[in-house]
């Protein structure tokens, strides 16, 4: 049994009021060409509560200034409150220290951070990397472009037919010249949850640092990374219901310290001059420029609203979600499930026999339905199942029974249309 | 508002599900790949010039109802025809297509005038041109295109659609 399974178990399904969440998020009233909108592309993007919105409305309107700058009181209250946030953040993956948390733009830059920082000045030549076939684009190609300026190798964690990494492949792909591991934690295309915390304790065992990419994990899970014992842990604020533009990496304060930075600016340094320059200590030494001010403050409020609610709540809401929606798609003859790892979160690749998944996402916005058609940004995965493309529904805590229904519905008249 | 309706009516359905001239023209004068990286999808288009017109042409690949159904259709709509024809055909489609084509003024359109529906859904247009493009390419002896590429020359009139 996986945590959120045991998560369901221990608490009782009624407890959780989904209509009063729905009237949270404003975006849920909106109707697509007088359908109800029924949004189920959350794995790209999740939406924004009021509580939220109004954050962000409230710093605009009585608190924005620069941050670490002047003395005056609008730049201390916009820094005092963008530490906040960064503690907020802190305490909701529980790093050690709040210097561990470093924002970023997204999970796209927290994981070019980490190959500027740590993989250009420790990886070499003949070094291998190890990612997995489970990889979002993002935490490939900055690993890509790593091996060819360096001559590092890079190493694949395979995956059997229900999208699964093989552990046993994956261990013994451990040599001496092994230098990092990345590997998502959720995958994106699949939604696949890996044994990242059992991959992690392999790779330390061998003296490897591990980054796991974990975008569509945080959303749907407590994560503790102390407790998974990672080395550097990236999300993205967007699909946490916070704003487009900021990020999270959460890095070991010893590592950090160790790495040089990424970008270079104002706010990364202690003192400059044309000899010498001195950077400045964690988290400042990575977050050059002035950062997106009100998306942390925006994205400490996203996770103040989402642990009110309950990580342990969301997850077992999704999974019933999830199992109810399984349940339904393996009853409909032509239509297959693409990923059906035991442990799962809320999201569902499927494809319908004779049609092209971009067809099927055009009917289904005709009915309302927002779902995402392509490959996910994890071409890797569409070549080991052999298609081009999927469709994909995934699930946020804001979704109902009743909008699983309308998905149900929706691929039926996809079918009709095609028969 | 999108006409969705009309862009999964019957003759497309029909297209998709019968393609005409699916299959490759060996030996072909002249043949091209067409590519769309965003979604996956890809046509060959090959064909034979006899003089100056399209003496047999065909096409094959893997992609959604709208671009087999278009590809289908061009084949019909351009065997036969002239080379020069069939260029202005093609223009005259990527302007419907991207809704800069008054099908109210004299064109060459026809039945293709099913496909004036995707217009109105931007992220659709690519899947209705990508055979278009491929044939351009095909009479230029571009080996392969896309509708990403930078040296397409039909690039700069479809924008980011």
């Amino acid at each position: 049994m996986n945590a959120i399974q045991a998560a369901l178990k221990s608490r009782p399904a009624a407890a959780f009021d989904v209509e009063r969440i729905r009237a949270d998020f404003p975006i849920l009233q909106l109707k697509i060409d007088g359908k109800p909108l029924v949004y189920l592309d959350n794995a790209a993007s999740s939406q924004m509560p009021q509580p939220v919105i109004d954050r962000l409305v409230r710093y605009q309107t009585t608190q924005h200034a620069n941050i670490h700058r002047a003395v005056h009181t609008l730049s201390e209250t916009a820094t005092c409150e963008y530490e906040a946030a960064r503690s907020k953040l802190q305490h909701f993956i529980n790093a050690r220290e709040e210097r561990e948390v470093i924002f970023t733009s997204g999970t796209t830059d927290a994981i070019n951070l980490v190959m500027h920082g740590y993989g250009r000045k420790f990886i070499k030549a003949g070094d291998e990397i190890i990612l997995t076939t489970l990889e979002h684009h993002s935490n490939i190609v900055p690993w890509q472009m790593l091996a060819e300026e360096t001559g590092a190798k890079i190493r694949v964690v395979p995956i059997n037919d229900a999208g699964e990494l093989l552990l046993d492949e994956y261990e013994k792909l451990f040599n001496a010249r092994t230098k990092f591991v990345g590997v998502v934690h959720v995958s994106n295309a699949l939604g696949s949850i890996n044994p990242v915390k059992h991959m992690i304790a392999f790779a330390h065992a061998h003296g490897v640092p591990v980054l796991v990419d974990g975008a569509q994990a945080v959303p749907h899970m407590q994560v503790d990374v102390q407790d998974l014992d990672c080395d550097f842990y990236a999300f993205s604020g967007h699909k946490l219901c916070g704003p487009t533009g900021i990020g999270i990496l959460y890095g070991r304060a010893a590592l950090l310290e160790k790495m040089q930075p990424f970008k270079g600016g104002g706010d990364m340094i202690l003192s400059v001059t044309f000899e010498k320059t001195i950077y400045n200590t964690i988290p400042y030494k990575f977050e050059a420029g002035t950062p997106p001010i009100a998306a942390a403050i925006g994205l400490g409020a996203a996770v103040d609203y989402l642990s009110a609610i309950g990580m342990d709540a969301i997850a077992a809401h999704e999974l019933e979600l999830l199992n109810y929606a399984t349940e339904q798609m393996n009853r409909m003859p032509g239509v297959r499930i693409i990923g059906t790892a035991r442990d799962k979160a809320s999201v569902i690749s499927f494809a319908v026999d004779g049609v092209h998944p971009h067809d099927i996402g055009t009917l289904l916005n005709q009915e309302g339905i927002a779902v995402r058609t392509g490959h996910h940004c994890a071409q890797p995965v569409m070549q080991r199942f052999c298609v081009p493309a999927t469709s994909r529904a995934s699930f946020a805590f804001y979704n109902s029974i009743a909008e699983v229904d309308a998905l149900i519905d929706g691929i039926r008249t996809v079918q009709k249309v095609f028969t | 508002m999108a006409d969705y309706n009309a862009l999964y009516q019957e003759v497309i359905l029909d297209h998709n599900k019968k393609p005409r001239n699916f299959g490759i023209v060996s030996p072909a004068s002249h043949h091209a790949d067409g590519h769309n990286p965003l979604c996956g999808d890809h046509i060959s288009v090959t064909l034979n010039l006899a003089g100056d017109s399209v003496d047999a042409i065909a096409f094959q690949g893997e992609s959604c109802a709208i671009c087999k159904a278009s590809a289908s259709m061009m084949t019909v709509a351009v065997k036969g025809k002239t080379r020069a024809d069939a260029e202005t055909l093609i223009q005259e489609f990527l302007a419907m297509a991207t809704g800069k084509l008054d099908l109210d003024s004299p064109n060459h359109i026809g039945r293709l005038a099913v496909f004036a529906g995707v217009r109105d859904l931007p992220t659709r247009v690519k899947c209705a041109i990508l055979p278009w493009h491929t044939l351009h390419a095909a009479f230029n002896s571009v080996a392969s295109t896309s509708t990403e590429a930078e040296e397409d020359p039909m690039h700069a009139t479809i924008g980011n659609a």
